[in-house]
């Protein structure tokens, strides 16, 4: 037990004893060495982190289109060869919207939508912007909050009545500090009543501002501001994220049997799922990621063949200490431990400077882009092992060479 | 293992027809050829020879880092080519301890540690604190009490030496192996050290020595002459040189020069 005690425990203390000391001696060889494996563990951690706090604003970004939300596009129609493109076909009506909200059953709102742009006038002022017509339900499918007053009803709908949501862009350029809610707004010199006020939601998908915008009821821009039968998209928002699939197929279905689309012809719309998005969107994200750590993972390994470097030369360089330590009675285990140990401390010594550095440098980043890198423990332990595993690798071959020298040329080595 | 009665007669070295030859490509050499004899407990042996001779190969084969290509050698009755390399490395730790011509002390390294060296691998280990002591101990035989921190840089070359020697003590040896100890040293410092292993030798160790300086030989007390890989003479020394009064005759004849 004694003994045993003495060889696994005891014998590799002082031999790490042996290979401290050795480092120590070598104090600006050794820190050198060791920051290529701080570079390395730094790099990893730190651009790990990037990754995933980039992934987590992008997914951030796809949720706050809404909840659950599928949205239908009016596709493009052929008449006579002559292929419109998208969204010309205006194939999508008021009756498809009510009848997709009426007859699928996992659909639990849906608010069709008609765009235009219009010179809104207000307060002596006037601002471009854009003017979509929804129905009540709008905000809830899009996740939306209101900053002050209300949304209009549906019995505004019915009746078509001219309120207005001001989103909190056109509301500061209409109307500056002042409150819009109970403000009239004319939008081609229709007067509207503001009667709600969106929070702001910032920059969408495609980069354009979403609090640039006017809601007013779907029916009201139809008859009065595009004078359009037809709409351009419909949103829906599903009961839950796991029936999406089975509610845009049910969408796909009743559409084109509504359109008598023969079998043979395409889709005369087109549907944007956003959990496809959000899962398109999260695996590029965390191709990325993988891509940025595995950048980082070669200057792993090539700090890890600065060390092998740094093992052979110091193996070469005290051969003469190798024959001595021999001569006088140490094993080949002696040797190679001893050699073992200093690659180890070295690698472990610059993977915990490295977490440390990585770290900082994360925090760096959140000072200056516009997202927080997520420092996660899990890259901080893959990094960390692997430092060690690079120190056992690397280290093994200077290693085993130090413990194969001949005692005697080894005493001779000058 | 051998009681204690059988250590008087049994040799600590039995060399029994040894012999080494190198094979470098096709050429054979021949370092040593056929070398038989015993070096028993409390002899102070000097193997003499020009480079070439064999000496140097000859003392590899004892001191345990080289095997013989023919014939036996046994070091306190244990057949060394029976050994492993690991058993070897305890056999060289336990048994033997060695003093080289161009000292062999750890560069930037202190005294106390380079004498705590052999402790390091011992078997069973000895607790950091007795190797401390021990190595003391040892650096205040051979003088050095006052040198305990100093690297082998600080130190002068006698004082390397002895540095050197205290190591070689420090784990008890039963057999002194010197290469040229007083190779790179000056005459002073030679008979210094050759004191030393004439104390050594006074207190039981047994002591062989590698040189190829005469006047070194002579304070020997049995000299082995080699020449072409065999032993050509082997006698015991008659004149022996005794360093202790060399020493104080010296240092008389040192005086007397400054008083002049």
């Amino acid at each position: 037990m004694l003994t045993l005690f003495q060889a696994l425990i005891l014998r590799p203390l002082l031999t790490a004893m042996i290979a401290l000391r050795a480092l120590r001696r070598n104090k600006l060889r050794s820190a050198l060495t060791a920051l290529g494996i701080i570079i390395g563990v730094a790099s990893v951690v730190a651009m790990v982190a990037v990754g995933n706090g980039a992934q987590a604003r992008i997914e951030s970004q796809v949720s706050a289109l809404g909840q659950n939300l599928l949205m239908v596009f009016a596709g493009n129609r052929k008449s006579g060869g002559v292929n419109s493109g998208g969204g010309s076909a205006s194939a999508l009506t008021l009756a498809d919207a009510a009848a997709l909200a009426r007859e699928i059953p996992d659909i639990v709102a849906a608010s069709p939508e008609t765009t235009t742009t219009v010179q809104a006038i207000a307060n002596g002022r006037n601002w471009s912007t854009t003017v979509a017509g929804e129905s009540q339900d709008y905000l809830k499918i899009r996740d939306w909050k209101l900053a002050g007053g209300s949304m209009f009803t549906e019995r505004e709908i019915r009746s078509s009545a001219k309120v207005a949501v001001i989103g909190s862009k056109t509301a500061h350029e209409l109307f500056g500090p002042l409150d819009p809610v109970g403000q009239t707004v004319r939008l081609k010199n229709i007067p509207f009543v503001i009667i709600g006020k969106l929070a702001s939601k910032g920059a969408g998908m495609g980069g354009q501002d979403q609090d640039d915008r006017i809601i007013v009821p779907f029916t009201t821009a139809m008859k009065r501001l595009t004078g359009e039968k037809y709409i351009r998209l419909i949103s829906l928002q599903v009961a839950s994220a796991d029936r999406m699939a089975v509610a845009q197929q049910q969408i796909v279905s009743l559409l084109r049997q509504r359109h008598r689309t023969p079998p043979e012809h395409d889709n005369d719309f087109s549907i944007l799922n956003q959990k496809e998005i959000a899962d398109t969107v999260g695996s590029i994200s965390g191709i990325i990621t993988m891509m940025l750590g595995s950048i980082a993972g070669m200057s792993l390994v090539v700090g890890g063949i600065g060390i092998m470097n740094i093992m052979l030369v110091s193996v070469t360089e005290r051969t003469r200490e190798i024959g001595i330590r021999v001569a006088i009675g140490a094993q080949g285990t002696d040797i190679m431990l001893q050699f073992l140990i200093e690659s180890i401390t070295l690698s472990l010594l610059g993977g915990l400077l490295g977490v440390l550095l990585g770290v900082g440098i994360s925090k760096g980043i959140a000072m200056f882009a516009d997202f927080v890198p997520i420092v996660s423990t899990g890259s901080i332990i893959l990094a960390f092992s692997v430092s060690f595993a690079i120190g056992v690798f690397f280290g093994f071959y200077p290693a085993r060479k130090a413990a194969a020298l001949d005692p005697i040329d080894a005493l001779r080595y000058e | 293992m051998s009681a204690i009665p059988d250590k008087s007669d049994q040799p600590v070295i039995r060399l029994d027809g040894v012999a080494k030859v190198y094979k470098t490509g096709d050429v054979e050499v021949h370092a040593v050829r056929h070398v038989s004899m015993d070096v028993r407990q409390g002899e102070f042996v000097a193997i003499m020879g020009s480079s070439g001779s064999g000496k140097s190969t000859l003392m590899n084969i004892i001191g345990c880092l080289d095997k013989p290509t023919g014939g036996r050698f046994l070091l306190d009755g244990v057949n060394v080519a029976d050994l492993s390399r690991r058993q070897l490395a305890t056999l060289r730790n336990r048994k033997l301890g060695f003093v080289f011509q161009s000292f062999n002390l750890l560069a930037r390294t202190t005294a106390l540690e380079n004498v705590e060296l052999p402790m390091f691998y011992s078997k069973p280990l000895i607790s950091l604190g007795n190797q401390r002591r021990r190595a003391k101990e040892a650096l205040e035989k051979v003088g050095l009490a006052n040198r305990l921190g100093n690297r082998p840089s600080q130190l002068s070359g006698g004082q390397q030496q002895r540095v050197a020697i205290a190591r070689a003590l420090v784990n008890q040896p039963e057999l002194l192996l010197a290469d040229e100890p007083t190779g790179n040293l000056d005459t002073r410092t030679s008979i210094e050290i050759m004191g030393f292993f004439q104390e050594l030798n006074d207190s039981g160790i047994t002591i062989v020595m590698v040189t190829h300086e005469l006047d070194i030989a002579s304070y020997c007390k049995r000299i082995v002459v080699m020449r072409d890989g065999e032993v050509i003479s082997d006698t015991e020394n008659q004149n022996r040189r005794l360093a202790a009064s060399e020493r104080a005759t010296l240092d008389h004849a040192e005086k007397e020069a400054k008083l002049a």
